[in-house]
């Protein structure tokens, strides 16, 4: 199988550090904060590879280091420690060596993003349309109906009626909103999307026609996803494999089945046995 | 000496300054460069930056002439030309745009090409075009540096969404020398394709803002556009396909304003570089001549 990503120890440390952090912290310790130095230790070697067409799940609970992981690789933030391969049609980037332009370039062009938050993935004061356009136009496409075209092509995929496109984003539901993100996020064809809670907070009938989605766009275009979720209905429906994470810290992962129906840490015990 | 009787009104460091920075401006074609700007005997955004700049490039047996609209007789190039001669002493003024070595200019470009040993200056109130999708100095910096204009362009996209043509009427977002896009002044869009491969340099000053940009002899200076939805320049026909002409000369060929004639209360049209207009009135009554004179020798000879 062709590998698309491939991270390495990635660590994100808020504050100074001290030696101690990595001993004094972590799910044995009940806490990601060091009581040495006082610094939050949002996540501490996260290593997996991620191959073509695949979804990995990350699981967890809030504060547990999931969402740092999408936005360090997603270049939001950049990571303290640790490294990531991203392998694009025979080319390899090496994300936290190139430079800032190179990160937004690639970024725009090759990843796409979808927030839990519409308000973090669209520009609220243009259209859905002018949206989608942006992230082509960032792509160096200048022609207005091919824009037009796929514009409306990736809102009809993602069932948001063609006639509201020129809309502010403000007047949709949420539901529409998050659909309008995804169009967005897959405007460049990107072969790598990260989801971090696209259906946290959206009514359950709504919730599974977006899941429904995700798993066609997958099927079709064959493209890799990191889903980040505290949802283990979500993780169950998408994710072939999956991470838990808690304190910042990988404790258990496998193949998704495996970790559902037989949890290995007493933490993710806790939480299916919770959650059926 | 005290400043206000020092050729030029401003200090020789300022002035060195100036020049310095144009240095700049010409050596990164589009880029704004941050100058001190300093305190003129005039409000900031009545022209302090073009006149900075003309002050410390002027000197003694220059020509210079001051546009206002395409007018020399308007409220703005009055002052700011009487200030120049009161401060500059041994300076030349002039309506003529061929006279002229340097050209102060606001919200035009003349109608007759430039030459190479002349020099233009226009004043600028907001020098960036990101600001309008970017609040943020900071991001904007990086916005220009990396070329990302896909926000404005998105501007454009929404305008052909909404009005199915883009309708900025002025300050069209230009991109110089394919990286920087520059807000080349509110000159109207007419005067957008001079700024391209043009012979003469354009500087750009923004005394409020504190900038300095430039045009620097022919170089590429594109409007911001679709493939499919090209930039095009204001349209003078009227209802029946007709070009518009100047009703003073005649002229269809320039750009012109619209008036309303008290009077009749109709509209009228009038180009709206003033030497054009009466540089291009001479020019005809000439010809006119030549045809009476022709036909006068055709009558002898008949």
């Amino acid at each position: 199988m062709d590998k698309v990503l491939e991270v390495k120890q990635l660590s994100k440390i808020y504050g100074n550090g001290c030696p101690s952090c990595f001993k004094l912290t972590g799910p044995e310790h009940n806490t990601n904060i060091c009581p040495q130095c006082g610094s939050v230790i949002a996540m501490h070697n996260v290593s997996f590879d991620l191959y073509k067409g695949e979804i990995l799940g990350i699981m967890g609970e809030s504060g547990s280091g999931k969402s740092t992981a999408v936005k360090c690789l997603y270049f939001d933030q950049p990571p303290s420690s640790g490294n990531a391969v991203f392998y694009d049609e025979d080319k390899k980037f090496d994300l936290f060596e190139m430079n800032a332009a190179q990160q937004r370039q690639l970024a725009s062009k090759r990843f796409g993003m979808v927030y839990q938050n519409p308000h973090l993935g669209l520009n609220f004061d243009i259209s859905a349309g002018g949206n989608i356009a942006e992230r082509l136009l960032m792509s160096e496409v200048l022609n207005y109906s091919d824009i037009r075209a796929r514009a409306t092509n990736l809102l009809t995929r993602t069932e948001v009626l063609s006639e509201r496109m020129d809309e502010l984003p403000k007047n949709f539901s949420g539901g529409m909103q998050q659909r309008v993100q995804i169009a967005k996020a897959l405007a460049t064809n990107p072969p790598l999307l990260f989801l971090d809670e696209v259906t946290t907070g959206l009514d359950l009938s709504v919730q599974a026609a977006i899941l429904d989605l995700i798993l066609e766009i997958q099927q079709e275009q064959g493209t890799a996803m990191i889903v980040v979720t505290h949802d283990l209905g979500v993780i169950r429906l998408l994710a072939g494999r999956t991470l838990v994470m808690k304190y910042g810290r990988v404790i258990e992962s496998g193949l998704t089945d495996q970790i559902l129906e037989d949890p290995q840490h007493a933490y993710t015990q806790r939480l299916v046995a919770s959650a059926l | 000496m005290s400043a206000s009787n020092h050729f030029g009104f401003l200090d020789e460091y300022a002035k060195k300054e100036i020049r310095r920075t144009v240095l700049k401006a010409v050596a990164i074609p589009g880029y704004q460069v941050p100058y001190s700007s300093r305190e003129m005997p005039m409000g900031r955004g009545f022209g302090t930056g073009g006149l900075q700049l003309t002050l410390s490039l002027l000197g003694k047996g220059e020509t210079l002439k001051v546009i206002d609209q395409g007018s020399d007789d308007s409220v703005n190039a009055v002052n700011l030309r009487s200030f120049i001669e009161t401060t500059c002493p041994g300076v030349n003024t002039t309506t003529r745009t061929d006279e002229a070595d340097v050209i102060q200019s606001r919200h035009r470009v003349p109608e007759i090409n430039l030459r190479e040993d002349q020099l233009i200056i226009l004043q600028v109130p907001y020098p960036d075009p990101l600001v309008i999708v970017e609040a943020s100095e900071n991001k904007r910096k990086i916005l220009h540096g990396e070329a990302d204009y896909s926000r404005l362009l998105v501007k454009l996209y929404e305008d052909i969404v909404k009005f199915d043509e883009i309708t900025i009427s002025h300050r069209y977002p230009t991109r110089i020398n394919d990286h920087y896009v520059i807000d080349p002044s509110p000159i109207p869009r007419w005067d957008v394709p001079k700024l391209h491969n043009s012979p003469a340099l354009i500087l750009l000053g923004a005394g409020r803002e504190k900038k300095i940009y430039a045009v620097p002899p022919y170089t590429k200076a594109e409007p911001l556009e679709f493939e499919d939805v090209p930039f095009r320049v204001e349209d003078f026909t009227d209802e029946n396909g007709q070009r518009r002409n100047c009703q003073q000369c005649g002229c269809t060929t320039s750009y012109l304003d619209e008036f309303v004639d008290s009077n009749t209360g109709k509209k009228v049209y009038q180009c709206s570089d003033a030497d054009w207009c009466s540089e291009y009135m001479v020019s005809q009554s000439e010809i006119n001549e030549i045809d009476t004179i022709s036909d006068n020798a055709e009558v002898v000879n008949g």
